[in-house]
C-alpha cells in the first residue's frame, strides 16, 4: 500500500495544485518532500514485509491488473525521483511564472508518472505510466519553453509517441500468447517471452528496443534530445534528463531482457555498437557546441551510451554498475542544469562565448560548478567514479568477442568527457565576464539549498558508495 | 605507529577542508600557517612510520573500510607500508612542507592564497593517496586526485586565458594517460580478479593463474601510458612545461615532490610484474631515453628560467624511466630522491629571482643578480652543480648509477645517455650564468628592485641545498666499498633486475668519463654566456627554440582535425543526415496523407466508383488465392 503512496500522493497534490492559485508552488514543494521521505522510507525498508506488492483487479478481460511492487532497482528509482522533485521545485522560486498553478500541477503529474513506471508490475498499467510521464512534459515544454518550443515539441511527440505505440504493440502481442489469467502481468510476460520461438522475439526485441531507444536516447535515435533539452524550460529538463531517460534503460532491464533473452543475446553486440558510437560520436558533438544546454544535452547522450551498453554487456558488474550510475547521472545531470539554471538567469544567454569570470563575479557558483563539472567526468571520490569503474570493468569482462574493443572505444569518452566539460568550466568560470551584464554574485537560499543537496550526495556517495552499492542488488 | 598511517593523508584534508570550506573568512597569515602545520605533522608521523619500517617491521596493510564490494569485486581502502611507501612518504611530506613554507612568503601578496594553500594541501592528501594505496584503485584515486589538483593550480591566475589553457591541457594529456591506466586495471581485473598488490603479485610469483602469452605485457604497456601521461614522457610530455603557468612553488611541487614521479612510483610498486615483461621494459628503455634526450636539446635553447627547469625534468624524468627499462628500479627511486632535493630547490630558487625581479622571467634580461641575492645563488648554484653530476653531489649518485645500468645493459643506450646529461650541465650553467654572472640586462627599475628574498624563503632554500649536497651518500656506488643503503632499505619492496656488475675499472673509467666531459661542458657553458648573444635562432636553434615544433605538430595533426571532424558531424551528420533523415520521414509522410487526402474529394460518384473496384477486387483476389 505504501508504494501505492509514491504515486498517489504526487497525483492527488497535482490536481489540488490545479485547483490553488498561489499557493501552488509551496504546495508543489511540501508534496515532493512528503514524497521523498516516503521513497526513503521504502528504499530502507525494502528488504522488509512493510514495503510489499500490492495489486487488485483491474480489467480482467484482457487480463490487467492493478499491480505494483519494488524491488532494490525500483526502489532506487524512486527515490531518485524522490530526491530531483524538490530540487527542481526550489530553483527558479524567485521567477516569475505565468500561470503556476498549472505548471506545478503538470510537473506533479509526470513525477506520479515516474513512479508509476518505476513501481507499476503490469504491462498496460506500466504503458498507462509511461504516457502519463510524459504528457504533461509535452504540455510543459509546448507552453512554457524556449523560442521554438512548438517546432521542437511536435517532433519531440511524435518521435517518442511512435515509439511508445510500437511498444504498445510488442507488449500486447506477449499478453495475447498467455489465454489465461492476468495475462498482462510481468511474471506472465517473462514466462511467454522466453518461450518464444527465434524470430517473434527478435521482431517484438525491435519493437521495444526502439521505443525504449528513443527514450535514452541511443545513437542515431536522439535527434529530439538537444532541441527538446534547449527549448524547454531548466526545470522541465531535469526532469527529461534526469529521470526521463532512465524509464528507457529501466524498461530495458525490466521489460525487455529478462522477457527476451534469447534476441538480446543475439542483438546485443550490434546494440552495444550502436550506443558506444553514439559515446563518441555525442562527445565528440558536444566538443563544439557553443550552447549551454546543448553542450550538456550531447554530453548526456554519451553518458546514456555508456549505460546501455553496460546493460547489453551481459555481466552481473555490468548491470550492478549501470545501477549505480543510472542513480549518480541523475544526480550529476540535475547539478548541471541546477548550475546552467543559474548562469542563465545571472548572464541572460545560453552562449558560453559571452559569459566567463563567475570564479570571479560569483564565486560560490563557480566552485559549484566545478564541482559538479568533476563528478561529470567521474573523478574519483565524486559519485560518478565507482558507476562508470564498474561500468568499464563490466563491458571489459563482458559476453561479447569484441568486449576489449568495446571498453577501449566507450573509454575515449572519459578523456573527450574531459575536454568539452573543461572547455565549459573555462568559458563560464574563468577568464573575465564577456556578457557586459551585472553578475548577481548571491546565490537565493532556495538555490543555496538545492545546490546543497547535490554536493552533499556527490561526495559522500563518492567516498562512500557501499549503501548505494547495496540498496540496488535487493 | 604503522597502524596510524591514515593521518598522513589526513592532516593534510583536514587543512583543505578548513580552507576551503573557510575560503571567504579565514586570515591569509592563518591560512599558510595552517596548512604549513599539516604538512609538518605529517612528515612527523613518516618518519615514525619511517623508521619503524628501517627497523624492520614487515610490510604491513592497513584496512580504513570497504570502498566497493559488490558480488565478486572486493576493493578495500586500505593502505601499504612498506619500504617504497614509507620513503615516498618521507619525500612528499619533507619537500612539500619546505614549498608550503616558502609558499607562505611567496603567495603572501595574493588574494586567492586561502583557496591556494587549501588547493596545495588537497595536493599532497592526493598524492599520499597515489603512494599509501594497498591496490591499483586507491592508486588510481591518488593518481586522478593529482591531476585535479594540477588542473586547479596551474590555472590558478584564471583570469588569464592561456593559463587555463595550460591547466586544461594538463589535466586532458593526463586523462589520456589515464586511461591507459584504467584498461590496465581491467586487464588485472579480468584476469587475476584482484587489484591489490598484494594478491596481484602473489599471484603472479607463484604463477597460478594461467593467463595468455602477452597479457603481462599488456598489463605493464597500459600501466607505463598511465605513466607515460602523468611522468611527462613523449609523446605526453607537452603538458609539463606549460604548467610553470601556475605560482613557481606549485611548478616545485608538481616537477619535484609529487605529480610527475607518480609514474616512477607506480612501475616500481609492479616491478614484479615489468620483470615478467620485458618487452615493455624495452618500449620503456626507448621511450626514456628519446625524452631524456630530446627535453635536454630543447631546454638548451629556451631563454625563459622556468621553462628551462620544466624541460631538465622531463629530460631527468628520460633518465630514470631509462633506468627503469634497464630494470635498475631501485637506481630509478634513487633519482627520484635526489632530484626531488634540487629540482625543488632550482624551482623555489628560480622563484626567488622571479620574484626578486618582480615577475620577469626572461634570462636574456637578466645578469649578474649574484650580487643582490647570494643565498639564492650559492643554493642555485649546488642545485646546478648536483644536477650536473658533479662528485659528491647528489645528482652524481644516481645519475651515475644510471648511466652504469645502461652501459651494463648496452653500451649504446650509455653514451646516448651520456650526451643527454652533457646537455644537462650544459644548459644548467647556461642558465646559471646568465643569471647570477656577468652585468644586469633588464631595466633600471628592476635593478633597483634586486633585494634577496626573505627567510621563509631561503630557509627552504638552504635545507633543499643541505639536503642535495648529501642525499646522495644513501647510495654510495659499490665501487667505493661502502653499502648501498638505499638498495638494501627498498630489497623487500622492489625487485631489480639483472644486477649490474660492471668490472670496477670499467665502472671508475666511466665515471671519470662522464664527470671530466661534464666539467668541460660546464666550462664551455661560462665561454658561450661570456658575451651573451641573443640575436634571432636560425637553422637547428630556431627549431630547437621553437621545442621541435611538436606542439604545432600536435596541434596541427590531431587538434585540427578532431575539431574540424566534430564541426563536420555537428553541421552535416548530425543536422543534415540524421535529424534530416527523421524529418524526411515526416516530410514523407505528410506527402503521403496529401495525395491520399484527394481521394476524399467529397464526390458520391468517385466513393461508388471505388467501392465497386474495390469489391471487383476483393473478388478476384478471393478467386484466385483463396479457396472459397
Amino acid at each position: 500500500m505504501i508504494l501505492l503512496l509514491l504515486i498517489l500522493i504526487p497525483l492527488l497534490t497535482g490536481l489540488l495544485t490545479f485547483l490553488s492559485k498561489n499557493a501552488a508552488k509551496n504546495i508543489a514543494l511540501v508534496s515532493s518532500f512528503i514524497t521523498l521521505a516516503l521513497a526513503a522510507y521504502v528504499s530502507a525498508n525494502i528488504g522488509g514485509a512493510n514495503v510489499q506488492a500490492w495489486s487488485c483487479q483491474w480489467i480482467p478481460a484482457i487480463g490487467a491488473q492493478l499491480s505494483v511492487a519494488a524491488d532494490g532497482m525500483a526502489a532506487m528509482l524512486c527515490l531518485l525521483t524522490g530526491i530531483i522533485f524538490p530540487v527542481v521545485l526550489l530553483i527558479n522560486r524567485n521567477k516569475e511564472i505565468e500561470n503556476q498553478a498549472s505548471y506545478y500541477a503538470l510537473i506533479l503529474l509526470s513525477q506520479a508518472g515516474l513512479m508509476g513506471v518505476f513501481l507499476a508490475a503490469d504491462a498496460l498499467l506500466f504503458y498507462f505510466f509511461w504516457e502519463l510521464a510524459l504528457i504533461p512534459v509535452y504540455f510543459l515544454c509546448s507552453r512554457w519553453g524556449g523560442e521554438r518550443r512548438i517546432a521542437v515539441t511536435f517532433k519531440f511527440f511524435v518521435y517518442t509517441f511512435v515509439g511508445s505505440l510500437m511498444m504498445l504493440a510488442g507488449l500486447i502481442y506477449l499478453s495475447m500468447q498467455n489465454t489465461g489469467a492476468n495475462s498482462m502481468s510481468i511474471a506472465s510476460i517473462i514466462t511467454v517471452g522466453k518461450s518464444l520461438p527465434g524470430v517473434q522475439q527478435q521482431i517484438i526485441f525491435w519493437l521495444l528496443f526502439i521505443a525504449f531507444a528513443i527514450k535514452m536516447p541511443i545513437f542515431p535515435f536522439h535527434t529530439w534530445q538537444p532541441d527538446a533539452y534547449e527549448q524547454a524550460p531548466t526545470q522541465v529538463t531535469i526532469i527529461l534528463s534526469a529521470l526521463m531517460v532512465k524509464m528507457g534503460l529501466y524498461a530495458v532491464l525490466r521489460w525487455l531482457i529478462p522477457v527476451l533473452p534469447y534476441a538480446t543475446a543475439y542483438w546485443a553486440n550490434t546494440v552495444m555498437t550502436l550506443a558506444i558510437i553514439g559515446i563518441v560520436y555525442a562527445s565528440l558533438i558536444a566538443m563544439v557546441q557553443s550552447n549551454i544546454k546543448r553542450l550538456i544535452a550531447y554530453s548526456s547522450i554519451a553518458h546514456m551510451g555508456l549505460m546501455c551498453a553496460a546493460a547489453f554487456a551481459g555481466n552481473d558488474l555490468s548491470h550492478h554498475g549501470l545501477l549505480v550510475q543510472m542513480f549518480n547521472h541523475g544526480i550529476n545531470i540535475t547539478g548541471m542544469w541546477v548550475i546552467v539554471n543559474m548562469v542563465e538567469s545571472r548572464y541572460g544567454t545560453l552562449d558560453l562565448k559571452k559569459m566567463g569570470g563567475l570564479a570571479t563575479t560569483a564565486p560560490a557558483i563557480a566552485i559549484a560548478l566545478v564541482v559538479i563539472a568533476f563528478a561529470n567526468i567521474a573523478l574519483p571520490l565524486t559519485n560518478g567514479f565507482v558507476g562508470e569503474f564498474m561500468l568499464f570493468s563490466g563491458i571489459f569482462q563482458g559476453a561479447s568477442q569484441y568486449h576489449v574493443i568495446f571498453m577501449v572505444i566507450a573509454g575515449l569518452g572519459v578523456i573527450l568527457g574531459a575536454i568539452y566539460t573543461l572547455n565549459m568550466v573555462q568559458s563560464v568560470a574563468y577568464g573575465e565576464n564577456n556578457s557586459g551584464a551585472a553578475i548577481v554574485s548571491k546565490m537565493s537560499g532556495a538555490e543555496y539549498a538545492a545546490i546543497a543537496i547535490i554536493i552533499a550526495l556527490i561526495i559522500v556517495l563518492g567516498i562512500f558508495p557501499q549503501p548505494l552499492l547495496d540498496l540496488v542488488l535487493l | 605507529m604503522i597502524q596510524l598511517v591514515y593521518l598522513v593523508p589526513m592532516f593534510p584534508l583536514i587543512g583543505f577542508l578548513i580552507n576551503g570550506l573557510g575560503w571567504k573568512s579565514m586570515p591569509k597569515q592563518a591560512a599558510g600557517f595552517l596548512a604549513s602545520l599539516m604538512i609538518l605533522a605529517s612528515f612527523a608521523v613518516s618518519l615514525g612510520i619511517f623508521f619503524e619500517v628501517k627497523g624492520g617491521v614487515a610490510d604491513t596493510t592497513v584496512p580504513l573500510f570497504n570502498f566497493i564490494h559488490a558480488g565478486k569485486l572486493m576493493i578495500p581502502f586500505a593502505f601499504k607500508v612498506d619500504a617504497l611507501s614509507s620513503l615516498f612518504l618521507l619525500i612528499i611530506t619533507g619537500v612539500g612542507f619546505l614549498i608550503h613554507v616558502y609558499s607562505t612568503s611567496y603567495m603572501h601578496n595574493d588574494e586567492g592564497v586561502v583557496k591556494y594553500f587549501a588547493y596545495l594541501n588537497l595536493f599532497v592528501f592526493s598524492m599520499l593517496l597515489l603512494v599509501l594505496g594497498a591496490n591499483y584503485l586507491i592508486m588510481f584515486i591518488g593518481w586522478e586526485g593529482v591531476g585535479l589538483c594540477s588542473y586547479l593550480l596551474i590555472g590558478f591566475w584564471f583570469k588569464n586565458r592561456d593559463y587555463t589553457n595550460a591547466a586544461k591541457k594538463a589535466f586532458v594529456m593526463n586523462r589520456i594517460g589515464d586511461l591507459g591506466f584504467l584498461v590496465g586495471m581491467m586487464l588485472v581485473l579480468y584476469n587475476y580478479g584482484t587489484l591489490s598488490y598484494q594478491e596481484f603479485f602473489g599471484q603472479l610469483q607463484s604463477n597460478q593463474v594461467a593467463v595468455p602469452n602477452n597479457t603481462y605485457t599488456w598489463i605493464a604497456i597500459c600501466f607505463f601510458i598511465g605513466a607515460m601521461g602523468k611522468s611527462a614522457q613523449i609523446p605526453l610530455y607537452t603538458w609539463l612545461p606549460d604548467a610553470m603557468a601556475g605560482p613557481t612553488p606549485v611548478s616545485a611541487l608538481i616537477h619535484a615532490a609529487t605529480m610527475v614521479t607518480a609514474g616512477i612510483y607506480m612501475i616500481a610498486r609492479s616491478s614484479a610484474l615489468y620483470n615478467l615483461a620485458p618487452l615493455a621494459l624495452n618500449f620503456i628503455t626507448i621511450i626514456g631515453l628519446l625524452t631524456a634526450i630530446i627535453a635536454a636539446s630543447i631546454a638548451i635553447k629556451q631563454n625563459d628560467i622556468k621553462k628551462v627547469l620544466a624541460y631538465s625534468t622531463v629530460s631527468q624524468l628520460g633518465f630514470m624511466f631509462l633506468a627503469i627499462g634497464c630494470g635498475a628500479y631501485t637506481t630509478a627511486v634513487f633519482h627520484v630522491m635526489t632530484h626531488a632535493f634540487f629540482k625543488a630547490l632550482l624551482f623555489l630558487g628560480s622563484g626567488s629571482v622571479i620574484h626578486a625581479m618582480g615577475g620577469e622571467q626572461d634570462i636574456s634580461k637578466m645578469g649578474g643578480l649574484g650580487k643582490k641575492m647570494r643565498i639564492t645563488q650559492l643554493t642555485f648554484f649546488i642545485g646546478c652543480v648536483a644536477i650536473a653530476g658533479i662528485p659528491p653531489f647528489a645528482g652524481f649518485f644516481s645519475k651515475d648509477e644510471i648511466l652504469a645500468a645502461a652501459f651494463a645493459h648496452n653500451p649504446v643506450l650509455y653514451y646516448a645517455a651520456l650526451a643527454a646529461a652533457l646537455m644537462t650541465a650544459f644548459y644548467m650553467f647556461r642558465l646559471y650564468f646568465l643569471t647570477f654572472t656577468g652585468s644586469f640586462r633588464g631595466t633600471h627599475e628592476q635593478e633597483h628592485h634586486l633585494h634577496e628574498s626573505p627567510v621563509a624563503m631561503t630557509f627552504p632554500l638552504i635545507v633543499l641545498a643541505i639536503l642535495a649536497t648529501v642525499s646522495g651518500f644513501v647510495g654510495m656506488p659499490e665501487v667505493f666499498g661502502e653499502h648501498h643503503l638505499l638498495n638494501e632499505f627498498l630489497s623487500g619492496a622492489v625487485h631489480n633486475t639483472g644486477e649490474h656488475h660492471l668490472e670496477h675499472n670499467t665502472e671508475l673509467m666511466l665515471m671519470g668519463l662522464s664527470v671530466g666531459l661534464v666539467i668541460v661542458m660546464i666550462v664551455l657553458a661560462y665561454v658561450r654566456t661570456k658575451k651573451p648573444n641573443f640575436a634571432p635562432n636560425k637553422g637547428l636553434s630556431k627549431v630547437l627554440e621553437h621545442k621541435w615544433y611538436v606542439d604545432e605538430i600536435y596541434d596541427a595533426i590531431i587538434v585540427r582535425p578532431v575539431v574540424a571532424g566534430s564541426k563536420f558531424l555537428d553541421n552535416v551528420i548530425e543536422r543534415k543526415g540524421i535529424d534530416g533523415g527523421v524529418n524526411g520521414i515526416g516530410k514523407l509522410l505528410r506527402w503521403g496523407s496529401d495525395r491520399m487526402r484527394l481521394l476524399q474529394n467529397g464526390q458520391v460518384g468517385t466513393y461508388l466508383f471505388t467501392m465497386v473496384i474495390g469489391i471487383v477486387l476483393i473478388f478476384i483476389i478471393g478467386l484466385f488465392f483463396i479457396n472459397f
